[in-house]
């Protein structure tokens, strides 16, 4: 009940947008820019004929390859980088340089070394959320307080058990921060990755609607339909916050 | 008695930015096979470091820690620390956490061993709890559960139960005599609370103020369970106190 009450207010100031949005387009009788209803319509005609479900798909299909590889490689970087203090003093810097570096800049090279297929997006997907993921791995790391590193070290472990007992339990909160920051910039990224080549993905389909006709009205329908997932891919990321696992370094949050 | 701990002769400074601050000056004292020290000081003192370079953690800059005629460098499982604000892992449940230091041949064997030692604290029934679960003294349980579940030979307790309020604390001083009349260790104490040195050691070295250096010692010769209102008690306790140079004239 309460959560319902609580979405109250944003349901009001959304429905306050449309209207206004509706009454603009209305107002002054604009030929190209949609009403919301037409989004509507706009959106059901991509439903029907199943072309937005093929957007949708080959959208995730990018986004979980580069992500997925981004993972693999970015965790165990991060946990060695964050553990051994030479890789921290070598690595960190070179990453520092290239992390402020839009993905979209990475674009023409991806085009070069990939092509224009499947490759490109999932590479810049893979370089954009990638080092997110090294850095809160990393701080992760580097966080642990003393007196568990102690702990351990007093009761004598192996390093095997060392790692996989405390070292990546204790970073993994901030493992899974850093996985909910990559996989929103890789959301982002792929869209604006398939605006620039492909015949499929959300992205294109932006582009293409827009290019075949000033079909507006699937513009905005893509544009929502992309906050949407984004939002349930957060949802899904938090879910892992609620991990029992993780749970002691987000209790307090609650 | 035979020496268990053999400590000679320990300096500690650190590089402060008004120069070389000393922490710990020439402190020499040793501890007996299974006898129950307890040292107190005014705060700040560097009571910590003491026991952080005793326990292994911190290396002194003179002086040795000898253990069993054998020279500590590191810590080990010999010797388990209980500090101030605890170290029972988060992530692990009771149990785990229990189960961390084992070396027993099956995970089996170790659940077990670990499901004994939570009872013998009082935790049965906690075994899978998570410690944001756990209360305070709770905690301290487990993490007291933890240090004997790898039967050490020594405990080294930094400040154990000064987070917790007057009540647990005393609960706590209590399962702890309860725990040690049933497997003898050698106990080393670090506290700022009188009382509960008196209630609790067989013999009481009191810090000066830093650096650290053993002022007096005190003989603790009144048989367990003890009153802590006896005459006995208040007297031990109101001499620490003059020494500790807190003159309360009753």
């Amino acid at each position: 009940m309460s959560r319902i009450a609580r979405s109250v207010p944003s349901l009001a100031v959304a429905a306050l947008l449309v209207s206004v949005w509706w009454g603009l387009v209305i107002a002054t009788g604009s030929a190209i820019f949609p009403t919301p209803w037409q989004v509507v319509t706009g959106t059901l005609e991509l439903v029907r004929d199943g072309t937005l479900w093929g957007h949708i798909g080959a959208s995730l299909f990018r986004v979980g390859t580069g992500f997925s590889l981004a993972v693999v490689v970015g965790v165990p970087l991060g946990l060695w980088m964050g553990w051994v203090r030479g890789a921290f003093a070598t690595l960190n810097p070179i990453f520092q340089m290239l992390r402020p570096i839009s993905p979209i800049a990475w674009i023409p090279i991806a085009i070069l070394w990939f092509g224009v297929g499947n490759a490109s997006p999932i590479y810049l997907i893979f370089i954009s959320s990638v080092f997110p993921m090294i850095v809160q791995t990393t701080a992760g790391v580097h966080t642990i307080e003393r007196r568990y590193l102690w702990a351990a070290e007093n009761f004598g472990v192996s390093r095997y058990t060392l790692f996989t007992r405390v070292v990546i339990p204790a970073a993994l909160p901030q493992i899974i921060v850093g996985m909910r920051i990559g996989l929103g910039v890789a959301w982002l990224v792929v869209v604006a990755a398939e605006m620039i080549a492909l015949r499929s993905g959300l992205g294109y389909l932006i582009i293409d609607s827009r290019n075949a006709g000033n079909r507006y009205d699937l513009v905005i329908a893509g544009m929502i339909v992309i906050g949407l997932i984004g939002l349930l891919l957060d949802g899904a990321m938090r879910l892992l916050e609620g991990l029992r696992l993780v749970r002691w370094r987000y209790a307090h949050q609650d | 008695m035979r020496t268990k701990i053999d400590v000679k002769d320990l300096q500690k400074g650190f590089a402060s930015d008004k120069g070389p601050l000393r922490v710990v000056e020439e402190v020499t004292f040793s501890v007996g096979d299974g006898e129950f020290v307890a040292i107190v000081g005014p705060s700040g003192c560097g009571k910590s470091t003491l026991m952080n370079i005793i326990a292994g953690f911190v290396r002194p800059d003179r002086g040795s820690v000898v253990i069993d005629g054998a020279e500590r460098s590191r810590p080990d499982s010999r010797g388990i620390l209980i500090s101030q604000h605890g170290s029972v892992f988060p992530w692990l449940t009771v149990r785990e956490n229990l189960m961390f230091g084992l070396d027993a041949p099956s995970r089996a064997a170790k659940a077990d061993l670990a499901d004994h030692y939570a009872a013998i604290v009082g935790l049965k029934g906690f075994e899978k709890s998570y410690p944001h679960e756990l209360s305070g003294g709770m905690l301290k349980r487990a993490e007291l559960a933890r240090a004997l579940v790898v039967k050490p030979e020594i405990l080294y307790m930094d400040e154990p139960f000064s987070a917790l309020d007057a009540l647990m604390n005393l609960r706590m001083r209590n399962e702890l005599l309860r725990i040690l009349a049933e497997e003898r260790h050698t106990v080393l104490l670090i506290t700022h609370d009188v009382e509960e040195a008196v209630h609790l050691a067989d013999r009481i070295l009191v810090l000066s103020p830093r650096p650290a250096k053993v002022q007096a010692s005190f003989e603790v010769a009144l048989p367990h369970p003890r009153k802590l209102t006896s005459p006995e008690v208040q007297e031990l306790r109101l001499a620490i106190l003059r020494e500790l140079g807190v003159d309360r004239s009753e």
